[in-house]
């Protein structure tokens, strides 16, 4: 499959605070790859860095197979993006703003095709007024056509439906399904709302606290017998460690001196018990904590922050 | 005897004086007469400013005259600065009035000529010369320096050359001098630019220079008077 | 590269704050010539009252050239802040209205899309003086005729003649536009630090104004170091209105008293120009796009 977005070890620190931290994903031609994830977890951080905005402070980005440090024009010719709530120029109307941003992608501007991506978002009787006049979803719209008229291969949306009415929201899901599916285009959406990404990905990362939290198809990931289980040890940093080190390692989430959490299936508790105790780790309890979804949604919804071990 | 001798260098003294005297007015009397046959002039001539702190082109003039003393130097147009009390005072206007008195200050020798000079005094009060001194050409009735010394306009120096008029008393060149330290430009209120030459304050006891080289003139053949305005 | 002006320069002039400053330059200039115009020989009576006591003044002082030569004087401070009102407005207001991040994720390099944004804040600057030069010179000339002129300094007076001025008035202007691309680099500089116009604009007119009086005070430290200030150069048009003297004090029509001097400051100028918009350049390279 080609890969459309290969990230290893991104890295990203203001001063002492570190915005991202060691994050590596790959996303495939053709994904509607979700990227959630609560306020301030890095999300935009990550995607400013992906649209050369941001420098990274380490790591390497890769897109269409090439280093984006050194292939930025190319890569950005097939690129379009909306990020965060799109702003344009106020004082010209959506014409003159497609018009501008159409010159500057390095395509032919014609008329007919410009008016045609207006038309598409449903811009094109309101095409000559100023954007000023505007509705957030009116701009939102127009930030979408300026997006695609350069027809981009990959397409970065960044919180699409922050501030959108349902039928907005509606709008902008059908919108990436047909991207994706009619247009076989890529798309990279992030979002805090776990059930926006549920409808429209087939793939996610989340992301916390700058870091990947985890990564897969959607449907792999919200497997129903799946549990987010809290266990203790006598030695729960020695546990850890080995676990790390193991076939756990993918479903170990978080773990400090008092605890640590696992992705298990109810089934698959005794293996873990026992293979611990080959290990010489005292288990001294196993509780299950939330169910995985419940588990995504603590940690992606607005405002909430991940609960500690401890709690 | 010494009374004798006082009383008899008195009377020469007085008689030999009043002969002076009376000797340089017939002098400035014959002066006066040849420059009397000049009733009206216009002529044509350049003006070259020689005074340190105006950077001035040479420019073309028209000067005008008319009896008594009406004068006016006019610049083919642009703008000029002429010193008051001086180039504007024409020669024949401090002459042709008999409020004066003259005396006799002796002979000079100026550029290998002997000229004999004279002093007026102005008797009326109010006048603005206080004491002008003449160096006149005897043989040719020629004025040819003044020292004027005004009481609004201090001190100035005329020197004429002669030529092509000198029947008529019309000098082909005019060189008047005057001092520059009591002169005040006009207030700067912004910046001037800083070219980095040293010379930035306004040089004082410098004598200024304006010489006019007449090229022609028109003796009398009547000047309007609305060349005087 | 030619494209991306032209996208600048019709960003700057499809908006409407831009003619704010065409509006006030024309305002300027005709409250100068008004004033002028009914109260002028009033004011030459004043300002030429201690040479008339020495000197007859003949001529028509109040002409256009003179007129032009006024107007002139408010180059320092009131065009220098309409110029700064767009250069300082390049970058900050870019990432102000937001737009600057949808700018960079274009195929563009960031190193052209600053020289085209300054480039186009210079067009502007220069487009502004010529609007400038068509009211303050050409509209003057029609409404007060021309004449020679007086350039008078602190110590010496300079007379120019009617026909040995306009060229000079070209000259001024072309050096005009240098200063005032200055002007525009260190607002552009400034623009880049800022994610609001206002601020770049206070600190462009503060840097020129503190210096300007720094310049003009009389301590010794501040006479050593002005001649590195850009402002003090900024006047340097006025060298155009100065001639050379022959031996015997003449002025020679169609000199120029001290060119190499009126250069240098130019290459002042265009040093300065140079070494802010070549560090507003290398800093943006480098810029975390956060807006």
């Amino acid at each position: 499959m080609e890969s459309i977005i290969r990230i290893q070890g991104l890295t990203k620190h203001f001063n002492h605070f570190k915005a991202v931290s060691d994050l590596s994903f790959t996303v495939e031609k053709g994904d509607v790859y979700g990227f959630l994830g609560q306020n301030g977890a890095g999300k935009s951080t990550t995607i400013r860095m992906l649209l050369s905005l941001i420098t990274p402070t380490a790591g390497s980005i890769e897109m269409f197979g090439l280093p984006l440090a050194t292939h930025r024009r190319e890569i950005l010719r097939n690129v379009g993006a909306v990020i965060e709530r799109p702003d344009l120029y106020k004082y010209l109307s959506a014409y003159e703003n497609i018009h501008l941003f159409a010159a500057m992608s390095g395509i032919e501007v014609k008329r007919n095709h410009l008016m045609e991506q207006l038309a598409q978002v449903g811009l094109a009787e309101r095409a000559h007024s100023k954007v000023r006049t505007y509705s957030q979803g009116m701009k939102q719209r127009l930030g979408l056509a300026i997006a695609l008229v350069h027809d981009p291969q990959l397409i970065v949306l960044d919180e699409p439906t922050n501030g959108l009415d349902p039928q907005g929201i509606a709008d902008i899901r059908n919108l990436i399904l047909m991207l994706s599916r009619q247009m076989n285009k890529t798309v990279f959406v992030s979002s805090h709302l776990l059930s926006e990404i549920e409808q429209i990905a087939n793939r996610m990362l989340i992301i916390d606290q700058g870091k990947k939290l985890v990564e897969g198809t959607v449907q792999n990931l919200f497997r129903t017998d799946d549990m987010i289980l809290h266990l203790q040890t006598t030695n729960n940093l020695l546990a850890a460690e080995l676990l790390q080190k193991s076939s756990y390692a993918k479903q170990l989430q978080e773990w400090d001196a008092h605890g640590m959490l696992l992705r298990l299936s109810k089934q698959e508790v005794p293996q873990l018990v026992a293979w611990l105790v080959q290990q010489q780790i005292e288990v001294m309890s196993v509780e299950p904590r939330f169910t995985l979804e419940d588990y995504f949604l603590k940690i992606t919804t607005a405002n909430q922050h991940v609960e500690s071990f401890t709690h | 005897m010494f009374m004798r001798y006082t009383f008899l260098f008195i009377l020469f003294f007085s008689v030999t004086s009043g002969f002076a005297q009376d000797d340089a007015m017939r002098l400035l009397q014959k002066v006066k007469a040849k420059m009397d046959r000049v009733n009206d002039y216009a002529a044509t001539g350049k003006m070259r400013t020689d005074v340190v702190f105006i950077k001035a082109p040479v420019s073309n003039i028209r000067v005008y005259y008319k009896k008594p003393n009406r004068f006016k130097i006019n610049r083919d147009g642009g703008i000029s600065l002429l010193p008051k009390g001086g180039v504007s005072v024409n020669l024949n206007a401090l002459m042709l009035t008999n409020d004066f008195t003259a005396l006799d200050a002796g002979k000079a020798t100026i550029a290998g000529k002997e000229l004999r000079v004279i002093k007026l005094l102005p008797l009326q009060e109010n006048s603005d010369v206080v004491l002008s001194t003449m160096y006149i050409d005897e043989l040719r009735l020629l004025v040819l320096k003044t020292n004027t010394t005004t009481r609004e306009n201090g001190t100035y120096e005329m020197e004429m050359q002669f030529g092509n008029y000198a029947d008529y008393g019309l000098p082909d060149k005019v060189t008047f001098t005057f001092n520059t330290k009591d002169y005040k430009l006009p207030k700067g209120i912004t910046l001037e630019f800083d070219d980095g030459s040293k010379q930035q304050q306004l040089p004082k006891n410098k004598k200024g220079r304006i010489e006019i080289s007449y090229a022609s003139y028109q003796v009398n053949k009547g000047v309007s008077d609305a060349m005087f305005k | 590269m030619w494209s991306l002006l032209r996208i600048e320069l019709y960003k700057i002039f499809k908006r409407p704050r831009t003619y704010i400053s065409f509006a006030a330059i024309w305002a300027i200039v005709s409250l100068i010539q008004l004033a002028i115009y009914v109260d002028g020989q009033r004011y030459m009576e004043f300002f030429m009252k201690d040479l008339a006591a020495s000197f007859e003044i003949q001529g028509n002082m109040l002409n256009g050239y003179f007129v032009c030569f006024i107007i002139l004087q408010t180059l320092l401070i009131h065009v220098p802040l309409l110029i700064a009102l767009v250069a300082a407005d390049m970058i900050a207001g870019e990432a102000n209205m937001g737009t600057l991040r949808l700018l960079i994720t274009k195929p563009v390099s960031r190193t052209k899309l600053m020289i085209s944004k300054f480039l186009a804040s210079a067009v502007y600057a220069v487009l502004l003086l010529v609007w400038m030069a068509i009211l303050s010179l050409f509209l003057s000339m029609v409404i007060f005729g021309t004449d020679g002129m007086m350039n008078a300094k602190s110590y010496e007076i300079i007379i120019l003649e009617k026909d040995d001025i306009f060229w000079r008035y070209a000259l001024a202007f072309a050096y005009a536009a240098v200063a005032l691309i200055t002007v525009a680099s260190l607002g552009f500089l400034l623009s880049v630090f800022a994610e609001n116009a206002i601020g770049p604009i206070v600190a462009t007119m503060s840097v020129i104004i503190v210096f300007t009086i720094l310049s003009t005070m009389d301590i010794p430290l501040f006479q050593q170091v002005k001649h590195y200030f850009f402002t003090t150069h900024m006047i340097g048009w006025k060298g155009f209105f100065d001639v050379k003297v022959d031996a015997d004090g003449n002025a020679i029509v169609g000199s120029i008293a001290n060119l190499p001097a009126v250069l240098r400051s130019a290459g002042v100028l265009l040093a300065h120009t140079f070494l802010f918009t070549g560090a507003a350049i290398l800093i943006f390279r480098k810029k975390d796009i956060l807006s």
